[in-house]
């Protein structure tokens, strides 16, 4: 084709190392040469070190006895003869536990925040102001060993124990609450809630096509609240109350019982959810802003409360903005979970990149473990949020 | 025949007033203090229901602070008894002896006492080469810069350190501490993730495939990842990724990973900037014949970068704050100080650790307020220059 061409059209000829192909291609060789000489260099000083330092490599320490003790286990763990797999599982889960309960705090306090600084309230408002601009600025480590360190630790000892009726105690050493014990007969509750849950989310398909049908409405809140909360409750009560507690009690030298919540833990949740909290707040703001003041203006006019215009109209709208950068709020609560190694909270790193790699020394190991673990914490949330929020996205033609 | 009757009506009339009447006061309630009052706190009864017990909460909570910060604090004393409670016999505030105290520990950590004044010079370079940035109309902005990113990084850390050949005694990292190490920390990260960030965000927009993907890869792996497991990978890997004679001590190791980490999320700030110059701009520079770097340096990033300053300086917050981070691997920054001495027994009180998490809060608040003020006045700045 090209020779067709009269020799004026022809791009003129250029020596071969100014061709943008060629030097594109020498560059990225030359930048994969660096990246491999580099690999290279680090693999074979990493191998030499681990020689000198008479480290072992590889995954055997996996199914080695621990041997040490972790304070807060959601499953069956024992110093004696749980493996370091084991440890590895226990601090998972931990850290699952504080960011999973972190995130469900936060976006409920984020949100109320977030709306509260653009009410017509002037106190309100500037209330919420001050509390976004002051636990922004603060480091979330301070935050932490605040809570940690001057309100959970300063707590009265176990002798002088705040107590709620006797039933639940507050001190230094943490929060016992009563434990919930099932007898026989519960199992009845169970699936009333169970068929409660079905039942209300099928009252709410049905609630919907029939507004579409004949533009009426249920009452769908009252309806589901009814058989969320009435319909089991309604069971427990007839079979008997089939539900008793443990309670705590009160000893010398300490608390026998119940269930026991660690101040590491109740440290780390309140850190976690008010500094999260005043990011999601700022999102929840901008998202509302981002809905254009005619839209609330068409619903007041048409004659909806200020309640319904929020619920059914600016929030809907605002969701789209705000779901992405919630995501990575999400994302960073997570992440930032990982402080619990400052305060002592047994969590993925205190427990893996701290008390095993100090006991093993496979540093390689274990911290590419640790990291791929977030790592595919945060593809994973990704995904999820990306489907939701292609989901929610404005169906355009 | 109606206009002739309206006539007619007009001119029966006894009285037709001539001139209008002056218009009525709007009704007390809703002008002044107390109009403000109706509309912005009592506007419904849910609302004066949250005024209420805002006022409550307010009326509870800054008696509490500032008779903690001030008129129950101890202002002199020499060590815990003043601050003790048992032995005064009073209600005790924040223990601000302690504070002044340690006020030399928080700022230079064990930094040799006759060696000092090094620092204090360094604060002050420091503060010029800020101010000299910051301020859009200074002189010389260029120069300003070129002092910033090159004389200051060299004179500092020879004057840190320490040189032998011109009589600056060597001062060990490990002496450092306190502010003096939260401003390096902070200072390397800024100056550092700046220009790696802009290469691995034109790495991420690159053609070439093999450039995109290594970059696609640091930047979302660096991103997915908490810092603390990046500071445990520069504290414990990154010294058997390098010859033993060469091992690199705690600060610099904790600097690499705060530095690379904080290039990643500057890069996807850097990125929203490109992404945000329309297309007319690369091909007018490419038309005029400019190279690549040409076009970057000349056309491209100078756009790119004055519409991200906002979000820029919102990473360097982050950056500030996140220096709080290499306490957990061991190096003493103005956290780990503060931790330090509020653990000593001379000064244990059960008020010394709040009194030293206030210095804290105040120390990180002022720069990090600070620094989103500067945030806010450059967006404004930016927006107004484009309205026009």
């Amino acid at each position: 084709m090209a020779s067709d061409l009269p020799a004026s059209a022809r791009p003129a000829s250029v020596v071969f190392y100014n061709d943008p192909r060629v030097r594109s291609i020498a560059y990225q060789v030359a930048l994969c040469a660096v990246v491999v000489v580099l690999i290279y260099g680090a693999a074979s000083n990493a191998i030499e070190n681990l020689a000198r330092a008479r480290i072992a490599s590889g995954f055997g320490f996996w199914d080695q006895t621990a041997g040490f003790d972790i304070s807060q286990t959601l499953i069956e763990y024992s110093s004696r003869s749980s493996t370091y797999g084991r440890a590895f599982w226990v601090g998972l889960l931990n850290t699952l536990l504080v960011a999973g309960i972190g995130i469900v705090l936060a976006t409920i306090l984020g949100f109320v925040v977030g709306i509260s600084r653009l009410s017509s309230n002037w106190l309100l408002a500037k209330v919420a102001g001050c509390y976004v601009e002051i636990v922004r600025n603060l480091p979330l480590l301070l935050q932490l060993l605040f809570w940690y360190n001057a309100v959970l630790k300063a707590l009265p000892d176990i002798r002088d124990s705040l107590s709620i009726g006797g039933r639940v105690f507050i001190n230094n050493r943490g929060l016992f609450l009563p434990t919930p014990i099932f007898k026989d007969g519960f199992g009845g509750a169970e699936i009333a809630l169970l068929v409660g849950i079905v039942g209300a989310i099928a009252y709410r398909l049905w609630a919907r096509k029939q507004q579409e049908r004949t533009g009426r409405q249920a009452p769908v809140l009252w309806m589901m609240l009814a058989l969320v909360i009435g319909l089991p409750l309604a069971t427990f009560t007839l079979s008997g109350a089939p539900l008793g507690f443990e309670f705590p009690q009160a000893g010398r030298f300490n608390i026998t019982g119940g269930t026991e919540v660690l101040p590491e833990f109740v440290a780390l949740l309140f850190g976690l959810t008010i500094y999260t909290a005043a990011f999601i707040a700022e999102v929840v703001r901008a998202g509302i802003l981002a809905v254009s003041r005619g839209q609330s203006e068409a619903a007041f006019s048409l004659g909806l409360r200020p309640g319904p215009t929020l619920r059914l109209i600016v929030v809907p709208q605002a969701m789209r903005v705000i779901i992405p950068p919630l995501t990575s709020q999400y994302l960073n609560l997570t992440k930032n979970s990982s402080l619990a190694v400052a305060i002592g909270y047994p969590d993925l790193v205190q427990v893996f990149t701290g008390t095993v790699l100090n006991q093993t020394g496979q540093a390689v190991e274990v911290v590419a473990i640790t990291m791929l673990v977030y790592l595919v914490i945060s593809l994973a949330t990704s995904v999820l949020m990306n489907i939701y929020n292609s989901r929610m996205a404005l169906k355009e033609r | 025949m109606t206009m002739a009757e309206g006539d007619l009506a007009v001119t029966e009339l006894a009285f037709v007033r001539h001139t209008t009447i002056a218009p009525r006061p709007p009704p007390a309630m809703m002008t002044g203090a107390l109009g403000w009052l109706r509309a912005n706190l009592l506007s419904s009864p849910f609302n004066i229901a949250i005024t209420i017990l805002i006022g409550l909460l307010m009326a509870w909570a800054i008696p509490e602070i500032v008779k903690f910060l001030i008129i129950d604090a101890v202002w002199a004393g020499h060590d815990r008894e003043a601050c003790l409670e048992s032995v005064q016999h009073r209600a005790i505030g924040a223990c601000w002896p302690f504070v002044w105290e340690r006020l030399p520990y928080f700022i230079y950590g064990s930094y040799p006492i006759s060696e000092r004044w090094r620092v204090d010079i360094f604060f002050v370079m420091l503060a010029v080469g800020v101010v000299w940035l910051l301020w859009l109309n200074a002189p010389r902005r260029d120069l300003g810069a070129l002092y910033f990113f090159l004389i200051l990084p060299v004179t500092s850390f020879i004057l840190l350190t320490g040189w032998s050949a011109i009589g600056l005694r060597p001062v060990d990292t490990v002496l450092w501490g306190g502010v003096l190490v939260t401003i390096v920390v902070a200072a390397v990260g800024i100056v550092c993730s700046l220009p790696l960030g802009i290469l691995l965000a034109l790495g991420r927009r690159s053609r070439m495939p093999t450039v995109r993907l290594l970059s696609v890869i640091f930047i979302e792996f660096v991103r997915g990842v908490p810092l603390v497991t990046v500071l445990f990978m520069a504290s414990v890997m990154l010294p058997l990724f390098i010859p033993e004679q060469w091992s690199p001590d705690k600060l610099v190791r904790a600097l690499v990973g705060i530095a690379l980490f904080a290039s990643a999320y500057m890069a996807e700030v850097v990125r929203a900037g490109l992404q945000a110059i329309p297309k007319g701009q690369y091909e007018g520079a490419m038309a005029v014949g400019l190279r690549y770097a040409q076009m970057m340096r000349l056309v491209v990033l100078p756009q790119a970068l004055k519409v991200t300053i906002p979000n820029i300086v919102n990473t360097y917050i982050g950056l500030f704050k996140d220096t709080t981070l290499v306490f957990i691997v061991g190096i003493f920054d103005l956290l780990r100080t503060i931790e330090v001495a509020r653990i000593d027994p001379k000064w244990a009180t059960p008020v010394t650790s709040t009194t030293g998490y206030a210095v804290a809060a105040i120390f990180y608040l002022v720069f990090c307020y600070g620094m989103s003020r500067y945030a806010r006045a450059m967006e404004a700045r930016l927006t107004r220059g484009d309205r026009r």
